[in-house]
C-alpha cells in the first residue's frame, strides 16, 4: 500500500494541500486569496517536481487502478505547469470586480488532482473519477463571477451538457464492463483481442463520444465557444489549456491500453472527428467577432489536429500528438494572456476582434506578440506551432494515412485565414482608442515567456520535447 | 570546420532587424542600409572564394540541433549565383523606400531584412526541412510589407498572395515527408541522388509542382502576382520580382528536376503547354494594361515562362539559358520596377496615360528606363538577350513547335515595352504637372546605375556568370539526360571535311584577314 502511496505522491500532496488551503480560505477570508494563490503555485510546482523526480518509481499501484509511468508524467508537468499559469493570472482580473475569493485556487488544485488521475488511470473506473472531480470543480469555476449573467449561463450549459456527456460515457463504460467481465483496461484490452462483440463496439463508440466531449472535438463541441464566451478569462484560459491536456492523454491512454487490439474500429472515428474538427474550426470561426469565441474554435481546430496523431495508432503518432498539446498549451495561454491586457481606458474588458484595430501602433510588444501566437496557431513556419502540425502530418504519412494528412494540411489553409484576419486588424487598421498600459509586470512576463517559447529559437527544443514525447508514447505501447 | 560565412549572411539581418526595431525612423533607414551593405560585401566575398572547378557543395555546415532535421547549410555555383543576386538587389531595395516610405518606417526595414534573411536561407539550405521553414516563412514578412505598407486594395491583395502561396506549398510538405520516410535522409544532396520509385515520381512531382507553379508563377495560377505587385511599395516589388520569383525556379531545378527525372519527363508537355500559353497570352495582357505596374508584372510572368521551358528541355543550353533568364529578369523587372516608382514618388500614380514626354525634362531617367527597357526586350549587349537565347535554343534542340511558339513572346515582349516606353518617355510633354517633375536625383542614380552596368556586363560577357554554374549544370544534366523526353529534332550527320584539311582553312581563312 505505501508502494501505492508513493506512486501517487503528486495527487497526495496536491489533494492534501487543497483541503488544507480550504481551511485556510474559511478561517482567513477572502482577503487571504493572493496568498493562498500562491501557496497553491507553490504546491503545484512541488507536486510538478515529485511527478518529475518520480520518487516511488513506475509502477501500477492500487491494485491497477493507477499507473505512474514516463506518459502520466510527462501529461501531468504539462497540466501543473498550465494551471499554475490559470492561477497567478487569477488575482489582477477578478480583484478588479472585488470577485476573488479565496475557493479560486482551492477548486483549481482539486481539478488539477483530478486531471492528474485522468492521465493515470488505469480502469475505467478512475477513469470516471478523475474525469468528475476535474469536471465539478470546472463547472463551478465557469459561473465563478456570480453576479455576471454571461458566466452563469456559461456554467450552467457546461453542467447540463456535462453531465449528458458524463452519461454518455458510463453508458459506454457500462458496455465495456458488460461484454468483457471487467473494468481495467488490461482486461477491456484482453476482450477485445478476443471474439470482438457488438457491444465492445457499441462500448467504444460511447465510450469515445464521451471523451470527444470533454477535448471539445466535433461533433460534441457545441458547448466550447459558449463556455468560453461567458466564463471569466483566466478560468477559460485554464479551460483551453490544462483540461484538453488531460483528457487528451485519457483518450490516448483509453484508445492504446484498453482498445488497442480494436484500432481498426476506432481509427475510422478518430479521423472523422479529426477532420470535423479541423474543418468546422477553421470555417465556423471566419464570421467571429468576439476573440473569445475565436479561440474557442481554434481550440476546437487544433485538437482536430491533434488527433491525427492518435489517429495513426503509432507510437510515433501518439508522441507526436504529446508534443502537439504541450506546445498548443504555451500558445493558446499566450494568446489569452493577450486578451487579458485588452482593457479600455476605464479598466473595463475588451474581447471584440475590432478593439484590436491598429493595435501594432499603440502597444507594439503586445501586438507583436499577438501576432507570434495567431501566425504559430495556424501554423506558418517559422514560428514553434509549425513543429508539431509537421509531426503529426508524418505520423500520419508514415501510418500511410495520406488523405487524412492532405485534408488535415488543406484545413490548415482554411484556418490561416482568420488568424490573418487578427493580425490584419492589429496591423493593417487605423488604430482604434489604445488599451490602458498594463500594470502587471507578471503578465508581461508571462507573455514575453511564451512568446520566446513559440518563437524560432523553439526549435532548439526539440531534441529534448522530441525524446520526452517520445519516452511518454513509448510506455504505452 | 571552416569559418560559418553563410551563417554570418542569415545572422546579419536578423540583428539588424532587432536593432531597428528600437531606434526612431532615421537610424533605422540607416541601420538597415548599413546591415544590406554588410551582407553584399559577404556575397562578394562569397563569390569570389566560390572554386567553380572545386567540391558540388562549398562552404558546408551541418550542426545537427533540431533532431530531426539539421541546420545544414552549402551552396554550389546554382545557389551562389542567386544569393549574389540577392543581397545586390537588397540596398537597392532599402534606398528605394528611404524617402517613399514614411510611416512605421522600424517595422517596415525590419520586415525588409528578415525578408533576406529568409530569401538567402532558401538557397543556402541543404537539408530538406530546413528548406520547407524558409520557404514558408517568407509568406509572413511579406504579407505585413504588401498589407501596410501598400496601395489601395492592399488588404485583398496580401490576403490573396498569403493563401494561394500557402495552399501551394503544404501539399509539398506532405510529399517531403514521405520522401524522408523514403530515402531515409533529409539532406538534399542524398535526396537528389536517390532515385525514387517510377510512379511515386508522379504524385511527389505534382505536389512540388502545386507550389512552385504558384510562386514561379505559372499560368493559370499567377493571378495573385499582378495584385500583389500593384499594391506593394516599390521596394516590395523588387524583391517580388526580383528574388521571390526565383524561389520557385530554384525549386524545380534543385528539386523537381533531380529528385524526380522521370516524372519530369513525364510532365513534359504540361510544363510547355502552360509556359506556352503563358507566354503568349501574358504577353497579350501585358500590352492592354493601364497601369505601369501591372504591365510590368504580366511582362514578369512573360518571362518566368522562358524559364521553365528552359529547364525542362533537358539539355545545357536550356538549364543555363533558364538559369540566365532568372539572373537577369532579377536585375531588369526589379530595375523597372524601380524606374516606376520613380515617377509614382513624383506623381502618385501609375496611369500610363498620366505621363509622356519625359524624355524633354527627365533625359538622364530616360537614359535609364530606356536600357532597361532593352534590356526586358532582350536586346542582344544585355543580360536578358543572353538568357532568352540560349533557352530559346535549348528549346529547339527539344521540341521545335515550343520553341516556335516562345519566340512569338520575344516579339510580343518587344511590342508591349517598346509601347510602354513610347508612351511614357515619348510623345508632347503637355500636362503640367508632368512638365514640372525633377530628373534623378543622385540617391536614384546611386539604385539604378550599378544595375545597369551588369546588367550590360552580363550581356557582354555572360561566362562571368555561367562560369561557377557550368558544373553544377553539367551534373543536374547528368541526373536527368536518362529521362529525357524524345527530340522532335532530327540532325543529320554532315560531311565534315579531313581534319587537316578544316584546320588549313581556318587558318587560311584567318590569314585572309
Amino acid at each position: 500500500m505505501s508502494a501505492s502511496l508513493l506512486l501517487a505522491l503528486p495527487e497526495l500532496i496536491l489533494s492534501i494541500g487543497a483541503i488544507l488551503l480550504m481551511l485556510a480560505a474559511a478561517w482567513g477570508g477572502d482577503g487571504s486569496s493572493r496568498g493562498i494563490t500562491l501557496a497553491a503555485v507553490a504546491l503545484l510546482v512541488v507536486a510538478g517536481a515529485v511527478a518529475l523526480i518520480a520518487p516511488g518509481g513506475h509502477g501500477d499501484g492500487f491494485g491497477g487502478l493507477y499507473r505512474a509511468d514516463a506518459f502520466s508524467d510527462f501529461a501531468k508537468l504539462l497540466i501543473y505547469a498550465a494551471t499554475a499559469v490559470a492561477l497567478l493570472i487569477a488575482p489582477n482580473y477578478f480583484e478588479r470586480n472585488g470577485e476573488m475569493r479565496a475557493e479560486y485556487p482551492v477548486l483549481i488544485l482539486f481539478s488539477a488532482v483530478g486531471m492528474g488521475m485522468m492521465v493515470s488511470a488505469l480502469d475505467l473506473l478512475t477513469l470516471y473519477v478523475g474525469l468528475e472531480l476535474q469536471s465539478l470543480a470546472a463547472y463551478v469555476l465557469a459561473s465563478f463571477t456570480r453576479r455576471d449573467t454571461r458566466a452563469a449561463e456559461a456554467g450552467l450549459k457546461y453542467f447540463v451538457l456535462g453531465a449528458l456527456a458524463s452519461g454518455i460515457l458510463l453508458y459506454g463504460i457500462s458496455l465495456l464492463y458488460g461484454f468483457s467481465g471487467t473494468t481495467s483496461y488490461g482486461g477491456v484490452a484482453q476482450a477485445m483481442g478476443g471474439e470482438f462483440s457488438a457491444g465492445l463496439l457499441f462500448g467504444i463508440v460511447f465510450v469515445l463520444a464521451g471523451l470527444a466531449f470533454k477535448i471539445s472535438a466535433v461533433p460534441f463541441h457545441m458547448w466550447t465557444p459558449d463556455v468560453y464566451e461567458g466564463a471569466p478569462t483566466p478560468v477559460t484560459a485554464f479551460f483551453a489549456s490544462a483540461p484538453k491536456v488531460a483528457a487528451m492523454g485519457l483518450l490516448v491512454r483509453v484508445a492504446v491500453e484498453a482498445m488497442g487490439p480494436a484500432y481498426d474500429a476506432w481509427r475510422q472515428i478518430i479521423i472523422f472527428t479529426a477532420l470535423a474538427s479541423i474543418v468546422l474550426g477553421a470555417v465556423a470561426a471566419i464570421g467571429q467577432t468576439s476573440m473569445k469565441r475565436l479561440l474557442a474554435y481554434s481550440s476546437i481546430n487544433n485538437v482536430g489536429f491533434a488527433l491525427i496523431g492518435l489517429a495513426a495508432g503509432t507510437e510515433a503518432g501518439v508522441a507526436a500528438t504529446m508534443t502537439y498539446m504541450a506546445v498548443y498549451i504555451v500558445m493558446t495561454l499566450g494568446a489569452f494572456l493577450c486578451i487579458l491586457q485588452m482593457r479600455d481606458a476605464d479598466g473595463n474588458l475588451r474581447e471584440g476582434i475590432a478593439d484590436l484595430s491598429g493595435l501594432a501602433r499603440t502597444r507594439p510588444m503586445l501586438a507583436g506578440a499577438l501576432m507570434m501566437f495567431m501566425f504559430s496557431l495556424a501554423g506558418i513556419p517559422p514560428l514553434f506551432g509549425f513543429w508539431p502540425k509537421f509531426l503529426v502530418f508524418d505520423a500520419a504519412t508514415r501510418a500511410g494515412l495520406f488523405p487524412l494528412a492532405v485534408a488535415g494540411a488543406v484545413g490548415s489553409v482554411v484556418g490561416a485565414y482568420y488568424y490573418l484576419k487578427i493580425v490584419k486588424t492589429m496591423y493593417f487598421d487605423e488604430p482604434a482608442p489604445a488599451f490602458a498600459p498594463s500594470e502587471s509586470p507578471l503578465e508581461g512576463g508571462l507573455i514575453a515567456v511564451t512568446a520566446a517559447l513559440i518563437s524560432p529559437f523553439g526549435y532548439l527544443a526539440i531534441p529534448v520535447l522530441g525524446g520526452i514525447s517520445l519516452a511518454a508514447a513509448h510506455a504505452l505501447f | 570546420m571552416s569559418f560559418p560565412i553563410l551563417s554570418l549572411l542569415l545572422a546579419v539581418p536578423v540583428l539588424g532587424a532587432i536593432a531597428c526595431l528600437f531606434v526612431d525612423d532615421a537610424t533605422a533607414r540607416r541601420v538597415a542600409l548599413i546591415t544590406t551593405l554588410v551582407d553584399l560585401a559577404l556575397g562578394v566575398v562569397l563569390w569570389v572564394g566560390y572554386d567553380p572547378a572545386g567540391a558540388q557543395w562549398q562552404f558546408v555546415e551541418n550542426a545537427p540541433v533540431f533532431g530531426r532535421f539539421a541546420w545544414a547549410l552549402g551552396i554550389d555555383g546554382i545557389a551562389m549565383l542567386l544569393i549574389v543576386l540577392t543581397v545586390f538587389l537588397m540596398p537597392i531595395c532599402i534606398l528605394a523606400s528611404w524617402e517613399s516610405i514614411t510611416k512605421r518606417v522600424p517595422e517596415y526595414m525590419a520586415c525588409f531584412l528578415v525578408m533576406e534573411t529568409l530569401l538567402l536561407g532558401v538557397f543556402m539550405a541543404q537539408d530538406i526541412f530546413l528548406f520547407y521553414l524558409f520557404f514558408e516563412a517568407g509568406l509572413i514578412p511579406m504579407y505585413l510589407i504588401i498589407g501596410i505598407w501598400g496601395g489601395a486594395r492592399r488588404i485583398y491583395a496580401s490576403y490573396k498572395f498569403f493563401l494561394y502561396t500557402l495552399l501551394g506549398s503544404i501539399l509539398m510538405l506532405i510529399a517531403m515527408l514521405w520522401m524522408v520516410n523514403e530515402a531515409g535522409t533529409t539532406y538534399v544532396p542524398e535526396l537528389m541522388a536517390h532515385d525514387f520509385p517510377v510512379h511515386a515520381q508522379t504524385w511527389l512531382f505534382l505536389a512540388f509542382f502545386a507550389s512552385f507553379a504558384v510562386k514561379m508563377p505559372m499560368w493559370p495560377v499567377h493571378t495573385w502576382l499582378p495584385d500583389a505587385h500593384v499594391e506593394a511599395p516599390t521596394a516590395g516589388s523588387v524583391i517580388l520580382a526580383g528574388v521571390m520569383l526565383k524561389l520557385a525556379g530554384y525549386g524545380f531545378i534543385r528539386y523537381s528536376l533531380p529528385m524526380f527525372p522521370e516524372a519530369s519527363s513525364q510532365f513534359f508537355w504540361l510544363v510547355m503547354g502552360l509556359s506556352m500559353i503563358a507566354v503568349v497570352y501574358t504577353s497579350l495582357v501585358a500590352l492592354v494594361q493601364t497601369d505601369m505596374k501591372k504591365l510590368i508584372a504580366y511582362s514578369s510572368v512573360a518571362h518566368m515562362a522562358f524559364v521553365t521551358i528552359g529547364l525542362f528541355t533537358f539539355n545545357r543550353q536550356g538549364l543555363e539559358g533558364a538559369m540566365m533568364v532568372m539572373l537577369g529578369h532579377g536585375l531588369v523587372s526589379g530595375a523597372l520596377f524601380l524606374c516606376v516608382g520613380v515617377v509614382y514618388d513624383r506623381l502618385h500614380t501609375r496611369e500610363i496615360a498620366r505621363y509622356g514626354g519625359l524624355v524633354e525634362n527627365m533625359p538622364k531617367y530616360a537614359f535609364f528606363f530606356l536600357l532597361f527597357t532593352m534590356a526586358s526586350v532582350g536586346l542582344p549587349g544585355t543580360s536578358n538577350f543572353v538568357g532568352e537565347f540560349l533557352s530559346l535554343l535549348g528549346a529547339y534542340h527539344a521540341n521545335s513547335w515550343v520553341a516556335f511558339v516562345a519566340t512569338t513572346g520575344v516579339i510580343l515582349g518587344a511590342t508591349y515595352a517598346l509601347y510602354l516606353y513610347a508612351r511614357v518617355v515619348y510623345g508632347p510633354l503637355d500636362k503640367p504637372d508632368v512638365a514640372a517633375m525633377l530628373d534623378l536625383s543622385p540617391r536614384e542614380v546611386a539604385m539604378l546605375l550599378p544595375i545597369g552596368i551588369i546588367v550590360i556586363w552580363m550581356g557582354v560577357y555572360p561566362e562571368s556568370f555561367i562560369a561557377p554554374m557550368r558544373a553544377d549544370v553539367g551534373r543536374v544534366i547528368a541526373r536527368i539526360e536518362r529521362a529525357a523526353p524524345p527530340s522532335d529534332a532530327r540532325p543529320t550527320a554532315g560531311h565534315p571535311a579531313p581534319a587537316g584539311h578544316a584546320a588549313n582553312n581556318v587558318a587560311a581563312h584567318g590569314e585572309a584577314h
